[in-house]
């Protein structure tokens, strides 16, 4: 059966999605912006004749209609960096800042991680943790061209991450981009399509609630954590938000994600998730031209200093 | 405790010591020189280093972090490569070269858009009117309107040979 069957019922047009989902992909590259300006890249690819177009709601990124993102001199340079437009939005809503103590849960190989510590400016510390060591040298090598001095690689099953490898116990944010069934990449990669199976959703949704878990445990109070997949399957996404909502003390709250999504489901297969997954946002192919995604934003339960502050106060929200 | 005196652990990071004075593992680099190296091979001040850690881990490999760590640190790795110690000629790394090189203002090659591209791909060319001194020097050549370093070189005898390592090397076209 081709899965993307499956997911009919839940888009609006079923024969625009599954169109979309048989076109391929343009390349893409994302401005290292602690090395180089979009203006500056874009000078570079004209001097060289490398042809590219802007996408429209993001200025560091640049599509490549002739492919082959790693054959120029801003690429060797460390400027730029191949990552599908939809890759880099999990990022956008963690939002990380210049100080920060940042974890990636499945950090390799490494398109976030780079562009989280690019966003941080290359201050703070992100630790980019995998349990695939072999992946893992491919983000070391990613974190190295391009020139990123605030990353500490750990090899853990994110599941039962330990801190105790690390100067502090808590992070301010997580990401978990997580293992997952990726339909969402058929574009790219149209063998996922054929390798899918029903049992492996159910197999990986299980370890996509440990490490969601974890990673919201390893966060502090008030601090946010970004759960995202390329894959449509509810089991996957909602159930996994769902369920960690019902185990871990957070939230999920909207993170504004500058394409065009839809919000995520509540009901799927006899199943019924908590109202609130419907902030979570999906991205289909064929509403902004992309991969496919599924992204959410929690903020983790409990007192920050912030919210102890008004909650002190007692009546203010009369 | 042991009677041992403190070695080189290759597996785990250990900071570098403030000076040669409080160094205790044998052989190991200290903050200081590496300071000083950088700022005598490459006249990069140190104060472009503050804030920055450096680590040892493996035989003489130094690295540089910019963050939060335990010491020592038994992790996959902590921020970049930056150094090769313990040997006679210490060496930069390329992508150290690449990440730090637009602060140097000596030991620095400027490369016309051939060389660049020979530089590039691993090749070894004959330079003969470099007048400066031997040794690794940061290779860098024009783009978009300014410098900006490719890698680490070393000049002998007339040639300078691109230490790019090979998976960073690439067939690029040149840009005039
Ligand atoms: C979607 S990929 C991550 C892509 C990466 N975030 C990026 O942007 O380049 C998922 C990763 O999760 C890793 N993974 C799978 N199970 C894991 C576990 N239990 N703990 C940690 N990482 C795991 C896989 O090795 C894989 O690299």
């Amino acid at each position: 059966m081709n899965p993307l069957e499956r997911y009919e019922p839940l888009v609006d047009d079923a024969a625009a999605f599954r169109a979309a989902c048989d076109r391929p992909l343009p390349s893409v590259v994302r401005v290292n912006q602690m090395a180089a300006s979009p203006a500056r890249v874009r000078e570079a690819f004209d001097e060289e004749g490398v042809a590219h177009e802007p996408v429209g709601w993001h200025d560091g990124l640049f599509r490549l209609p002739d492919g082959n993102p790693g054959g120029n001199w801003p690429y060797v340079h460390g400027w730029t960096h191949g990552q599908e437009e939809v890759s880099v939005l999990p990022g956008l809503a963690l939002d990380p800042q210049p100080g920060e103590r940042v974890w990636d849960a499945c950090a390799a190989p490494g398109s976030k991680t780079t562009q989280i510590a690019d966003a941080m400016d290359d201050e703070g510390t992100v630790v980019a943790n995998d349990n695939n060591l072999g992946r893992l040298s491919a983000l070391r090598h990613n974190a190295e061209r391009l020139g990123i001095t605030n990353a500490i690689v750990t090899n853990q099953d994110a599941r039962n991450f330990s801190t105790k490898p690390l100067a502090f116990d808590e992070f301010d944010r997580a990401l978990v981009d997580a293992p997952c069934s990726c339909e969402g990449t058929c574009r790219k990669n149209p063998d996922v399509v054929d390798q899918w199976t029903l049992d492996h959703v159910h197999a990986v949704a299980g370890i996509q609630k440990g490490i969601l878990a974890r990673a919201v445990q390893a966060t502090r109070p008030g601090g946010t954590v970004v759960y995202s997949t390329c894959t449509f399957a509810p089991e996957e996404n909602e159930a996994v938000l769902d369920h960690v909502l019902g185990e871990e003390a957070c939230e999920i709250v909207d993170s504004d994600l500058p394409v065009d999504t839809v919000p995520g489901v509540t009901e799927w297969d006899g199943e019924t998730y908590d109202e609130s997954v419907t902030r979570a946002q999906r991205v289909y192919p064929h509403h902004n031209d992309t991969g496919g995604f599924f992204c959410a934003k929690l903020r983790v339960g409990g007192e920050d200093e912030e919210s102890a502050g008004e909650a002190g106060d007692g009546e203010v929200a009369a | 405790m042991t009677d041992d005196a403190p070695t080189n652990d290759g597996q785990r990071f250990d900071r570098l010591p403030e000076t040669p004075d409080d160094r205790e593992v044998e052989g190991r680099a200290s903050r200081r020189e590496v300071l000083d190296w950088f700022e005598e091979r490459f006249g990069i001040e140190p104060d472009v280093f503050e804030g920055y850690s450096f680590w040892e881990k493996g035989a003489g490999k130094v690295w540089i972090f910019n963050g939060e760590a335990t010491d020592p640190s038994e992790v996959e790795a902590i921020g970049m490569t930056l150094l090769r110690t313990r040997q006679e000629h210490w060496k930069p790394t390329s992508r150290a070269a690449t990440r730090f090189g637009h602060r140097a203002t000596t030991g620095v090659i400027e490369l016309n858009p051939e060389q660049a591209s020979r530089f590039v791909a691993g090749e070894d060319q004959a330079l003969p009117a470099w007048d400066g001194d031997w040794g690794y020097l940061i290779a860098t050549h024009e783009v978009a309107g300014e410098r900006a370093p490719i890698g680490a070189g070393l000049y002998l005898y007339d040639e300078l040979r691109s230490v790019v390592p090979k998976g960073s090397r690439a067939d690029l076209p040149v840009v005039e």
